[in-house]
């Protein structure tokens, strides 16, 4: 783990701190909450030290707590969305035929309709909790996983190396797990990354417009949607969530970024 | 103006910055000083293996460093001037009108979306050498004087509508069209096939020695190089090797490394007479791939005995490595029938018994794919010999290094990774895994023809030796009639689809010949002066006689 | 027949084959509706009787399928069907929004696609030096900020803080600041409607083309300095350098026959994610457009209008994807002159 690049140590460290923050919420965070324990919108002071929100809660409890939901909801629909997209999309790689093409053009339909849009239909009809935002979202978004794992596996299926293997007669399992997952790995790991980031983008979105985690549930969409009056006053309350999305998008981008390097530069498995 | 070189260069160094993955970006010195002349109208050829830098040597003497290639030091002077110290705007100017390059690959060197006339005519017309209607003129003379058919049109064609072999031909149209002093030829002739490389190297040959160009000509193939030029430049690693006329290189090399490219495929192996049963029998096999309409596979039908070769020669697109997946069942035939070891091969692999998948093994031509970049050169020898024969621990382990010894790759091989192997150890390591099956029969397809010719004898003379002690049959498939004199016992040639000629080494090899079988053997360039002229000499003469 | 003209077609009826498919998917995603439509529209009070005359009147007691094809036949003769929570009209509402969302999305791209293009041109001109690294990293931040977000900082730092600025800045004088104060007002909120003139209602979208600018550009600069490069890595690319002629007529002549694709089928792509990002920055500016009346209805649980915005959103995406696909085909020379 040495030779860590600067740029990859930042991203580690502040994707530590954000994910350690969502984890021991209620241990560091101030105030409960839902807690109402000043006036609407108090400037930040030593006891509220981002200030107060829209109906008096403490600001950076309901941030911390917000990083909470929002950061659950985007890593359990990265795992939906990996699991799914990834079995599939090497399923179809190495049984090609009619498998593929029927799972393939599937995609390519779903796909052809805005994920947002399509969020949007399906949620004005089902009820809207945790566990259909985060179905619904990993469901979504396993299309491109899909794309990308096919893709990458049907590069190394061509291999001679893979080919060598069928002739040797070796089992279906063996030729996933053990000729094509290890050097699909790198790829996929690095889209993880990307995949959660847009993960938080979307959960955002949703929940600013409503239609995401509802109240008194906090998260970082929502808690611009409350505040977002006091723009209008030169209230910075509705902002601070964009910083912390922001800082943890890019945070993971780095790692991201590093991950890959790394990984490809060990061609053979080491170093 | 004799005493003025053309071209002179003097302790020419070339750096690049290479960037490994995951570490700090490396300068590195890849030729370190090297100095020679090229008189007016002369013809240099520099030789070399891969990584020699001769490439790079080239391209300096237009002033230009692919990729992140600099040149760091030395001097070349190009009509008495210094192009390392003249500024951008003089090696503009000396570039496309003074010095012009004939790349390797013109497909990819010819803009797609552009007539070819236009590119042939664009440096001349811009270095004001010609006006445009001039420059078509002479371009339409180039193409009628290097043999491409209808030389008054094909200029207004695009370069994917026209064939690989003419397309290098305008290639070499574009860079004579501005009647420069100096042409760079970078390996012009090497993706061609055999029988097109002979044309073009012929048209090339006369156009230079036509319009009186000086040239140098890059290439790795000392038998090419010996028909067009006047001098040779032995490089390797950077440095000059020797230097001499391509008489006293080809007949009297001095340095030990000139000797042994010059004597590369002297291997010599006699011909075994056929056995009794043969251990491979393919019966009026006929394939084609799946939603194509032709047959890529014609009615096939060939035999190899035990511990004997068989080769499959062809050009691209002569149906020898789908012969090679069909054997193995990845492609099932149409028709026909395959026998090995006196049972019926199963048409699709997938359903054949686990012993006939053992005793039939292929190695491939790229070492570099054919092994999973994430496993040690021990699992991937240990593999097949845990999956056949369940060898495990030290038994397994001891097998690997007899394995390793046989390949003549000393200890501490089996902890590698193929990354860190040369091109020539790759391959060793793809014998290894296929030996390790206790084969009866291996099919190489194309096994040396990624290698440097000196690496590639190293390949087959190991290959002979195995079939000696582990008595095992060659099914060698390859374009390469050098290499098919070196090893074959019984030959194959392939044509469309088709074997046009078959049988034992001496028969297929003695005349009288079939068309295509002469014009393929006598397309092979010979370590030889003059070979080129013999050969075109003769050709006449017999379209002559018919 | 031409293979061109073979290969656009087919791309073509792969297009419509495929607005059709996505028009099930809509309507099937709509069919997983827990409750009754009916027993939302008149609530929990609802006599039985009632219910059953708006299931009649509605057409709900018809299988799916008929519902699809009537639902699908009506939308092609320009019937949407009427809102369940007003009764409107459902093409009257949208023939107005439909158009403001063009509106919008067009001034978008009029800035964001020149913008992106020559940014991507700069960083490919400079590339691994300041000015690439520079353009990288803003557009990185950008993209790791949402839409919505986007907008509020804009507003926050436009329309609230720079006036209060200016005011501050005494050392103007006053009739500057005056001048600054009454040219630079930028909106918080987006009204437009067809009384006003161009430029007052280009005035009153500053902000929102500025964000959804700034949301495409990121992309579609990286989408074109990748596109960019990757030509410039091309084999001819040195030849006509080996040919000694200059950098920019090198580009002119050699890397824009071949970039116009890649780069055409980069804006489409970003024009497809612009619509999309639309949806959003309408509802923070209260922009009287389709995205705003889709959020809207999608939280009332309006079946019908989200279906026909939907699928008019789908079809968009899908004639902007179809756009892209049918000029890389016309671009590629091997297409157009065949053997």
């Amino acid at each position: 783990m040495k030779n860590i690049p600067i740029s990859a140590m930042i991203g580690l460290f502040f994707t530590g701190i954000y994910f350690l923050a969502a984890i021991f919420a209620p241990l560091i965070a101030p105030y409960g909450m839902a807690e109402v324990v000043g006036d609407v919108w108090e400037p930040s002071s030593s006891e509220h030290l981002l200030g107060t929100d829209s109906i008096g809660r403490d600001l950076l409890t309901r941030l911390i707590y917000g990083g909470r939901t929002t950061i659950f909801i985007a890593t359990a629909a990265t795992a939906l969305s990996f699991v799914t997209g990834a079995v599939l999309g090497f399923f179809a790689a190495v049984s090609g035929g009619w498998v593929d093409q029927v799972l393939s053009r599937f995609v390519d339909l779903i796909m052809s309709i805005p994920s947002l849009i399509f969020a949007l239909v399906v949620l004005s009809v089902m009820p809207t909790n945790m566990i259909t935002l985060i179905i619904l979202m990993g469901l979504l978004d396993s299309t491109r996983v899909y794309r990308l794992s096919r893709a990458v596996a049907v590069d190394i299926t061509v291999m001679d190396y893979v080919e060598a293997a069928r002739l040797r007669g070796e089992k279906t399992a063996w030729i996933i797990f053990r000729e094509i997952l290890p050097n699909a790995l790198s790829p996929l790991v690095a889209e993880v990354g990307l995949r959660f980031i847009f993960m938080v983008l979307f959960i955002s979105t949703l929940s600013f417009l409503g239609l995401g985690v509802q109240p008194p549930q906090a998260d970082w969409g929502g808690i611009v949607k409350e505040n977002k009056e006091g723009i209008n006053y030169g209230i910075q309350a509705a902002l601070y969530p964009a910083y912390a999305i922001a800082t943890l998008c890019i945070s993971i981008n780095l790692v991201a970024d590093w991950i890959l390097n790394r990984t490809t530069s060990l061609k053979g498995g080491r170093g | 103006m004799t005493d003025t070189p053309l071209l002179k260069v003097r302790g020419l160094k070339i750096g690049a910055t290479i960037y490994p993955p995951g570490e700090r970006p490396k300068d590195i010195e890849i030729v370190h000083g090297v100095d020679f002349d090229l008189a007016p109208g002369k013809v240099l050829g520099l030789i070399g293996e891969s990584g020699a830098g001769k490439s790079t040597i080239g391209l300096a003497a237009m002033a230009y460093g692919r990729g992140g290639v600099e040149l760091t030091g030395g001097e070349v002077h190009v009509n008495g001037r210094d192009i390392l110290q003249t500024g951008v705007r003089d090696v503009r100017r000396l570039r496309g009108a003074e010095v012009t390059y004939v790349s390797q690959s013109a497909a990819a060197s010819f803009n797609p979306a552009k007539k070819i006339m236009e590119q042939v005519i664009e440096a001349a017309v811009l270095q004001k050498k010609f006006n445009k209607s001039d420059a078509e003129a002479r371009a339409v003379e180039l193409f009628r004087k290097l043999g491409l058919p209808d030389p008054e049109n094909i200029g207004s064609r695009y370069p994917h509508q026209v064939s690989g072999g003419q397309l290098q031909r305008c290639m070499t149209a574009l860079a004579l069209c501005p009647e420069p002093d100096l042409v760079v030829f970078d390996e012009p002739t090497t993706a061609l096939d055999v029988t097109t490389q002979i044309d073009v190297l012929a048209a090339i040959k006369d156009a230079i020695r036509d319009t009186g160009v000086a040239a140098l000509y890059i290439t790795h193939d000392l038998a090419v190089v010996a028909q067009v030029s006047d001098h040779i430049m032995v490089l390797r690693m950077g440095e000059m090797v020797e230097y001499g006329t391509v008489d006293q290189i080809i007949n009297d090399p001095q340095e030990d490394y000139t000797k042994a490219l010059v004597s590369v495929r002297s291997i010599r192996h006699e011909e075994k007479q056929p056995g009794d049963t043969p251990i491979l029998k393919v019966e009026n096999i006929t394939a084609r791939y799946k939603g194509t309409d032709f047959d890529v596979l014609k009615d096939i039908s060939v035999e190899m005995y035990r511990g004997q070769t068989l080769a499959v020669v062809g050009e691209s697109g002569s149906g020898k490595s789908t012969l090679a997946r069909v054997i193995t069942g990845l492609l099932p035939p149409s028709a026909g029938q395959i026998t090995f070891d006196g049972r019926t091969l199963t048409p699709d692999q997938p359903t054949r018994p686990l012993e006939d998948l053992r005793e039939l093994q292929m190695i491939y031509q790229m070492a570099d794919t054919a092994m999973n970049p994430r496993q040690t050169v021990g699992t991937i020898i240990g593999r097949p010999l845990e999956f056949y024969f369940g060898l495990k621990g030290a038994e397994k382990q001891k097998r690997i290094q007899e394995l390793l010894d046989e390949i003549e790759l000393g200890d501490g091989f089996q902890d590698r990774y193929p990354a860190e192997l040369s091109g020539g150890q790759k391959q060793r390591v793809c014998i290894a895994r296929a030996l390790a099956a206790k084969p009866k029969m291996i099919i190489c397809d194309e096994v040396t023809s990624a290698l440097d010719p000196l690496v590639a004898d190293g390949i087959l003379k190991l290959l002979l030796e195995l079939q000696k002690i582990e008595d095992v049959a060659y099914l060698f498939i390859t374009h390469d009639l050098a290499t098919v004199k070196a090893i074959a016992d019984s030959i194959a040639v392939m044509f469309q689809g088709e074997v046009v000629r078959y049988g034992p080494k001496s028969q297929v090899l003695s005349p009288p010949f079939d068309d295509y079988t002469d014009l393929l053997l006598s397309s092979v360039p010979e370590m030889k002066l003059g070979w080129l002229e013999e050969v075109l000499e003769h050709r006449k003469m017999e379209s002559a006689g018919n | 027949m031409h293979p061109v003209i073979k290969l656009v077609a087919q791309r073509i009826a792969l297009g419509i084959l495929l607005l059709f498919a996505a028009s099930i998917l809509i309507f099937a995603g709509t069919m997983m509706l827990p409750g009754d439509v009916a027993q939302q529209i008149l609530g929990q009070s609802a006599t039985p009787e009632s219910l059953a005359n708006l299931r009649a009147e509605l057409g709900l007691n018809d299988p799916p399928v008929t519902r699809y094809f009537q639902w699908l036949g009506g939308f092609l003769q320009g019937d949407l069907g009427t809102a369940l929570t007003n009764g409107r009209d459902i093409a009257d509402s949208v023939g107005t929004r439909l158009k403001n969302t063009l509106f919008l999305a067009f001034w978008a791209a009029v800035i964001s696609v020149p913008l992106a293009i020559t940014l991507g041109l700069v960083a490919v001109r400079y590339k691994n030096r300041w000015p690439d690294k520079l353009i990288s990293a803003v557009t990185l931040t950008t993209i790791s900020i949402p839409e919505f977000m986007i907008g509020y900082i804009l507003i926050f730092v436009l329309a609230i803080q720079l006036p209060a600025w200016i005011n501050a800045a005494e050392f103007l004088g006053d009739p500057m600041q005056q001048w600054l104060l009454s040219n630079f007002r930028f909106s918080s909120v987006a009204l437009i409607n067809d009384s006003m003139s161009l430029i007052d209602k280009i005035k009153s979208i500053t902000i929102p083309i500025m964000v959804l600018t700034l949301v495409v550009l990121a992309h579609m600069m990286r989408m074109t300095r990748a596109a960019i490069l990757n030509v410039m890595q091309s084999a001819y690319i040195e030849t006509a350098e080996l040919k000694g002629m200059a950098m920019l007529k090198i580009i002119r002549k050699h890397a824009f026959p071949n970039a116009i694709a890649p780069i055409v089928n980069v804006v489409m792509i970003n024009m497809a994610y612009l619509v999309v990002g639309v949806v959003v920055v309408e509802v923070v500016f209260a922009y009287p457009g389709m995205g705003q009346y889709l959020v809207d209805h999608v939280s009332k649980r309006d079946v019908p209008v989200v279906q026909a915005c939907g699928l008019i959103f789908a079809a968009v995406y899908i004639g902007l994807n179809l756009i892209a696909d049918v000029v890389s085909i016309l671009a590629n020379p091997r297409l157009r002159h065949p053997k």
